[in-house]
């Protein structure tokens, strides 16, 4: 956009050159602004077959900090104090949420009720992720048009409107902070892919500023203090430092660093934990080389070879002191300064092993193989040519992209949440693998298709060799723009340019270079006409399998299910049923505890205190719940009790077969509950290495609490106490509750809540012990047995 | 400045309905009558308060405005102040006025309670001419009155028709014995001596039937208090009287002897009872089963947006509650599902609105999204959207839900005689059998309307409010009308009359149109300037 700008505004003389620039640039946005309309409607799937309403888990916890901060405004948000979760510990919401995608969606909602437009919050939240999906596809558009000019840019912009991993996480309704920070991301890697290219400071402010939105928005933003400073020292190390380099990198370390300590979430840590090293030590190593290269313009050869060698011994000396700081410091942290995700980015295998809570998410699972047909789709056999493509000619930008492909690559192979980071990377160099590919064929076709005509009439050949040419001159002067960014000063460039270009305007006529390199790049054109139906059809099937993606796979909400059935539609909504019976029946102080998978979901629609949430901060706490749900009756009543717990809720779905239930979920309430309280042994509740409920299952199993909360008086429903899930009958059928009352069951079953029998009255008791002494009567003593509090 | 402009709207309306009386119309539409009745009161009131406050401000903007509606004023207060005096006077019971008999019908087969009374009035020779006949109600009864309508028989036989009467409450309660409440009944032509008429008085008391014992649990049946008088509390002698109670079941548990007592099915008879005395009362008790849906709404808020492009959209806020015995201990859903006729036999979970016809894009949903288990069925006549709470309720259960629709903007709005535009819209609350405790309806007029009023036929609060929509700049003017205890005999029509200009209708279309327009204008002057500080080398 900017080019055009500068071209409509620079060059007077060369009209029709000028002309079609301006009419390029209109089609260009034209373009753009279909391919946001693409990736903001293909994501609304969810609100056409289901309804506008927030997804999941997590989004309900950021609908629930936007509805806050939209009530009370941003001083009190950062003050929130969230006494609803964790009870009794509650929990820092302004000091440990990432405040991007709530900032964001709050300032939307409240620019929006300035206009006097009476949206309701949660409309804005469902709405924020197609939105940003929109802007994430133009920042690629640049991101692209950086590296490999215009075509790519579009390319990649429309794969990336719709890749099914994006898909996955953006689509209206799934309001999480991912679809916001893939938006930073991207337009972060353009700020500073432009800043490379350019040398402007301008716009190494842009970048640190966007890197700071990216921090407000994700945990994520690691990545790109990673991946950055890698590339600088790749750059370095293949020899291309400039002046650029440091523009680009220098600016938005120590901006971006500070910025990034502005964040409560991250605060010291930008400085102190080691997933920031890596970027301080690279900038030490920039100024270094920098220095070295300005030493070496003052010196002469010989005085400059002393010099290294001095500077050498002593900044080794120097850097193992640093280095041995730097590791004592890392070692003393017991977790040797990394949090236990990045751990677990670093070696696959360490979540599993050490930390269960982590391992028991699914989306912290290393991915498998069709996963990543299903995400990326036809993008994985595309991204080889497309590095193929970076590396003709190898720019600066190009040598980022594939960069970045490779770290993504390897990251979205130890957890499936990553392959979202290597969508991005996969969308842009299927874009330049596709856009080259037609480059190609299409160059090849209409130089051959020119020398048809030249064949059969001299006359017409004068005009189509110039639209031929003219082709090539577009795709020339990219090349060599970025061949004079690499020559050229930084202030000097825009002027080169146009003179570049005119230059080229007025050499149009004779393009004998260009003629050169067309003959060496030639098909012959029954080749280049199937390889261009073949990369259609190719593009067909994607588009195809994405919309089936964003329309099948991806569109859930998850809170209602449906399913279709001979009498036509069957909706399941029984979460949302229990949810708001808690709201409207219990005392708005209860405590709810339940798994921690519902302590989000709880605190946002039924706005009851839960003992335990996603946030999963707390591990001890979350083991409580688990060994509560694992222990038999009495000693998970005396621990609810202990927490102030007045109803407990399961999620059933042995009636009608809903998978994702307590029971299924329950190896990982005995293995995070056995984690920390040893008298929870995992074997007593496996029968051949195996979880199981029939009548095989073990004692423990039976009589924890879990079980008796699902499967009370299930048995009646159909006389055997089949379950649809686990597809056999349960074990335990008959069987009575003595300190807990189902006060509700939702419609199919899914939901069932319980409420703690009171404790029984102390004083009553002990005077019926007296009375037993006495032996006033056998029926009261009998009674009693079953009466645990004496 | 306000309250001048809103008195002359209420006096132009006191001129309509003087107009009215002048063309002695009095067996015309009841309830315009007792609407402009209403607002007699309310302007006396207006006008006393406002000539102890206001009236500095009126002379001083008097100079201002032309003096014709200032004198009009005057000429008004002063034909409200006689006509305030008559219609306070005949309060005091008319000596003769004898019930000669009276039958009161009390149904008790619903959540709410429905009383029919047959008075044969008498005015003997020796008295005068009598206006107003006074029905007498207890405190608790007149605390939990929702309305209450008369008629009278006019006619003989075959050409027998019922004249709607209007009813007041009548404000010297001092008189009546006991704290007694009374409504004075005025009759459309005066009873003169020794003439008889017969008169049908009905109305309805909410929140009367008190669950006992007051919890009970998923199996058990829901029984009811019913505590009512067998004679007939009046002001007048009663010669001769009879009370029947109807029951929804023949499961009575007990009930109040008063001889001569006698019980057929469902139904008590208490009576005949001859001569009693004015305001004699003997208190019964009536213990049964009422499984019938308790369904109270304790708060209603309903908002009616005019669009002039073409829709009314309707958006209506329930808080429900079950208004009956609270529930006690567990609720088991496989008993609930699987012995549906014993197991929570006064619980409910469907409920049923009748809404106006050619209703489109109705929704129902509450604050945590859609609820999915609604049925609409329309015709011509009426549209009928039955939904389900998202459980169902029992005792003491609460659940809070929205309905939304849109209706056709020519179904309700149109032009009066003197230009003005009104909106003709239901009272009251569509859903069928329910109470709403606390009913708010608001009206949003278009933006850029002016001098609305509304014009209900009872008494309700009312004040203006601005509200703003789709961007909106001066915002829209809102009539709030509030009552309270409103049952589905206020689903009567009532209007809101305001004046418009269409060429507001444009206003938002234009702002769009040069918001854009600015927009481009702005980008083809960016892209026209050099705004760079360094002279470009290229010229």
């Amino acid at each position: 956009m900017a080019e055009t700008e500068a071209d409509a505004a620079a060059a007077p003389a060369a009209a029709p050159g000028r002309l079609r620039n301006a009419f390029g640039g209109v089609l260009c946005a034209f373009t753009l602004i279909l391919i946001g309309v693409l990736a903001f409607s293909i994501r609304l799937f969810s609100v056409i077959k289901y309804e506008s309403v927030i997804h999941e888990f997590d989004p309900y916890f950021n609908y629930r900090v936007t509805q806050f901060l939209s009530k009370n405004g941003i001083y009190e948000f950062w003050n929130w104090f969230d006494d609803r979760t964790w009870y009794p510990l509650g929990r820092v919401i302004g000091g440990t949420v990432y405040p991007g995608l709530t900032l964001t969606a709050g300032s939307i909602w409240w620019l929006v009720n300035a206009l006097n437009i009476p949206l309701s919050v949660e409309t804005v939240c469902v709405f924020t992720a197609p939105i940003f999906s929109a802007f994430a596809s133009w920042a690629t558009y640049l991101l692209t048009k950086e590296a490999k000019g215009t075509g790519a840019g579009l390319m990649a912009a429309a794969i990336l409107g719709m890749v099914p991993s994006y898909i996955s996480r953006s689509v209206a309704g799934s309001y999480d902070n991912e679809a916001v920070a893939i938006f930073a991301l991207v337009f972060t890697f353009y700020l500073y892919v432009k800043t490379l290219n350019t040398g402007s400071l301008f716009y190494a402010t842009l970048n640190a500023l966007s890197y700071f939105y990216m921090v407000c928005s994700w945990g994520g933003y690691t990545f790109i203090i990673n991946l950055i400073p890698m590339h600088v020292l790749l750059c370095i190390v293949t020899g291309r430092y400039s002046s650029r380099l440091y523009i680009a990198y220098a600016p938005l370390v120590i901006l971006g660093t500070l910025l990034a300590a502005l964040v409560p979430v991250v605060g010291f840590n930008a400085v102190l934990t080691s997933e920031h090293f890596a970027s301080f030590l690279v900038f030490i190593i920039l100024h270094v080389v920098a220095f070295v290269s300005y030493i070496k313009g003052l010196l002469t050869p010989r005085l400059f070879k002393m010099a290294m060698t001095l500077v050498i011994t002593i900044g080794m000396a120097v850097c193992f002191a640093v280095v041995a700081i730097l590791v004592a410091l890392v070692a003393s942290s017991p977790t040797k300064g990394w949090s236990g995700r990045s751990l677990s980015l670093l070696d696959p295998t360490y979540a599993s092993k050490y930390i269960p809570i982590i391992a028991s998410v699914s989306e912290h699972q290393p991915p498998t193989w069709p996963s990543y047909f299903m995400d990326i789709n036809v993008l994985a056999f595309l991204v080889p040519a497309g590095i193929i493509s970076c590396f003709l000619p190898l720019s600066d930008a190009s040598s980022f992209m594939v960069l970045y492909l490779v770290t993504a690559v390897y990251f979205s192979g130890v957890m499936v949440r990553l392959m979202l980071v290597l969508a991005p990377a996969a969308c842009i160099l299927s874009g330049i693998a596709l856009s080259s590919a037609f480059d190609v064929l299409t160059r090849s076709m209409k130089f051959q298709l020119s020398k048809l005509f030249d064949d059969g009439s001299a006359i017409s050949g004068n005009g189509s060799t110039e639209g031929s040419s003219a082709s090539t001159v577009n795709t020339n002067s990219s090349k060599s723009e970025n061949k004079t960014e690499k020559s050229e000063a930084a202030p000097k460039e825009k002027s080169s340019k146009k003179n570049r270009r005119k230059e080229k305007e007025v050499t149009e006529s004779v393009p004998a270079k260009s003629k050169k390199e067309k003959r060496l790049s030639v098909l012959p054109l029954e080749a280049s006409v199937i390889g261009t139906l073949l990369l259609i059809i190719l593009g067909g099937f994607y588009v195809v399998h994405c919309v089936w993606a964003a329309a099948e796979a991806y569109s859930a909400p998850s809170i209602v299910l449906t399913s279709r059935s001979r009498e036509g539609l069957h909706v399941f909504d029984d979460f949302r049923e229990a949810y708001a019976w808690l709201s409207h029946n219990t005392d708005v102080d209860d405590k709810v505890a339940s798994w921690w998978d519902y302590g989000y979901q709880t605190t946002a629609m039924a706005n009851r205190t839960v003992i335990v949430d996603n946030n999963t901060w707390n591990n001890t706490h979350i083991a409580t719940v688990g060994t509560a749900m694992s222990s038999p009756e009495k000693a998970a009543w005396e621990i609810f009790d202990s927490l102030d717990v007045k109803y407990v809720l399961v999620v059933f779905g042995g009636l009608v077969g809903y998978p994702s239930d307590d029971i299924n979920k329950f190896l990982w309430m005995v293995r995070i509950g056995g984690g920390e309280f040893p008298h929870i042994k995992e074997p007593d509740y496996l029968r051949d290495g195996q979880y199981r409920v029939d009548a095989q299952a073990t004692p423990t199993m039976l009589n924890c609490l879990m079980y008796k909360l699902c499967y009370y008086r299930f048995v009646e429903t159909d006389g055997k106490g089949f379950d649809r899930v686990r597809g056999y009958e349960i074990g335990k059928k008959h069987f009575k509750l003595t300190h807990f009352e189902e006060v509700f069951t939702t419609h199919h079953w899914m939901v069932r809540i319980y409420k703690l029998k009171p404790q029984k009255n102390r004083i009553r008791a002990k005077l019926r012990k007296l009375k037993s002494g006495s032996k006033s009567s056998s029926t009261l003593a009998a009674g009693q047995k079953k009466n645990p509090w004496q | 400045m306000w309250m001048r402009r809103e008195l002359r709207h209420l006096a132009m309306a006191r001129r309509n309905s003087l107009t009215t009386v002048i063309a002695d119309v009095w067996d015309k539409a009841k309830h315009l009558r007792e609407a402009a009745e209403e607002e007699e009161r309310h302007v006396c009131k207006a006008w006393k308060i406002s000539s102890q406050v206001v009236r500095p401000e009126t002379t001083t903007t008097a100079t201002m405005a032309p003096p014709l509606p200032t004198s009009i004023l005057l000429l008004l207060a002063v034909a409200f102040t006689v006509a305030a005096a008559t219609a306070t006077s005949p309060t005091a019971p008319e000596d003769g006025i004898r019930v000669v008999s009276a039958e009161k019908r009390i149904d008790l087969t619903g959540p709410i309670v429905k009383v029919y009374l047959t008075l044969k009035v008498h005015n003997p020779a020796t008295g005068s001419d009598a206006s107003h006949v006074l029905i007498a109600f207890t405190p608790l009864e007149a605390q939990h009155l929702a309305i209450v309508k008369a008629t009278r028989a006019e006619g003989k036989r075959k050409k027998k028709v019922y004249v709607p009467l209007p009813v007041e409450p009548v404000d010297l309660a001092a008189n009546a014995p006991d704290g007694a409440r009374l409504y004075s009944v005025s009759l459309s032509a005066p009873l003169r001596p020794s003439e008889t008429t017969t008169m049908e008085v009905f109305y309805v008391l909410t929140h009367s039937l008190e669950p006992f014992p007051a919890e009970i649990t998923q199996s058990e049946s829901q029984l009811v208090y019913y505590r009512d008088s067998a004679l007939l509390l009046s002001p007048y002698h009663v010669l001769e009287q009879v009370t029947y109670v109807k029951m929804p079941s023949n499961r009575v548990e007990s009930f109040t002897r008063v001889d001569p007592t006698a019980r057929s099915g469902p139904e008590v008879k208490y009576g005949t009872y001859k001569d009693q005395l004015p305001y004699a009362y003997s208190p019964i008790l009536v213990h049964h089963e009422n499984n019938h849906p308790f369904a109270v709404v304790e708060e209603l808020v309903r908002k009616v947006e005019i669009s002039h492009w073409g829709n009314v959209q309707v958006t209506e806020q329930y808080k429900l509650k079950h208004g009956g015995a609270r529930h006690k201990g567990v609720f088991s859903r496989l008993e609930y599902q699987s012995r549906q006729s014993i197991s929570g036999a006064s619980s409910f979970k469907n409920l049923l609105a009748r809404l106006p016809p050619r209703v489109h894009s109705v929704y129902y949903r509450d604050e945590i999204g859609n609820i999915s288990s609604s049925n609409l069925r329309t015709d011509s006549h009426k549209s009928e959207l039955e939904f389900e709470p998202r459980y169902p309720l029992f005792g003491g259960w609460h659940c809070t839900f929205t309905i939304g629709y849109g209706m056709p903007l020519q179904d309700f709005l149109f032009e009066s005689e003197d230009g003005r535009r009104f909106a003709n819209l239901t009272f009251g609350c569509p859903l069928l059998n329910t109470v709403v405790d606390d009913l708010t309806i608001k009206i949003v007029l278009p933006e850029g309307s002016k001098s609305p009023q509304a014009v209900v036929p009872f008494l309700t609060e009312q004040h203006l409010e601005t509200s703003y929509s789709y961007l909106d700049v001066v915002g829209r003017t809102t009539v709030v009308l509030k009552k309270k205890n409103v049952v589905g005999e206020h689903n009567v029509p009532f209007q809101v009359y305001y004046e418009f200009n269409p060429v507001f209708m444009l206003a938002e279309p234009l702002m769009l149109i040069s918001a854009a327009l600015l927009f481009f204008v702005a980008c083809i002057a960016y892209l026209h300037m050099d705004l760079s500080i360094g002279k470009s080398q290229a010229s």
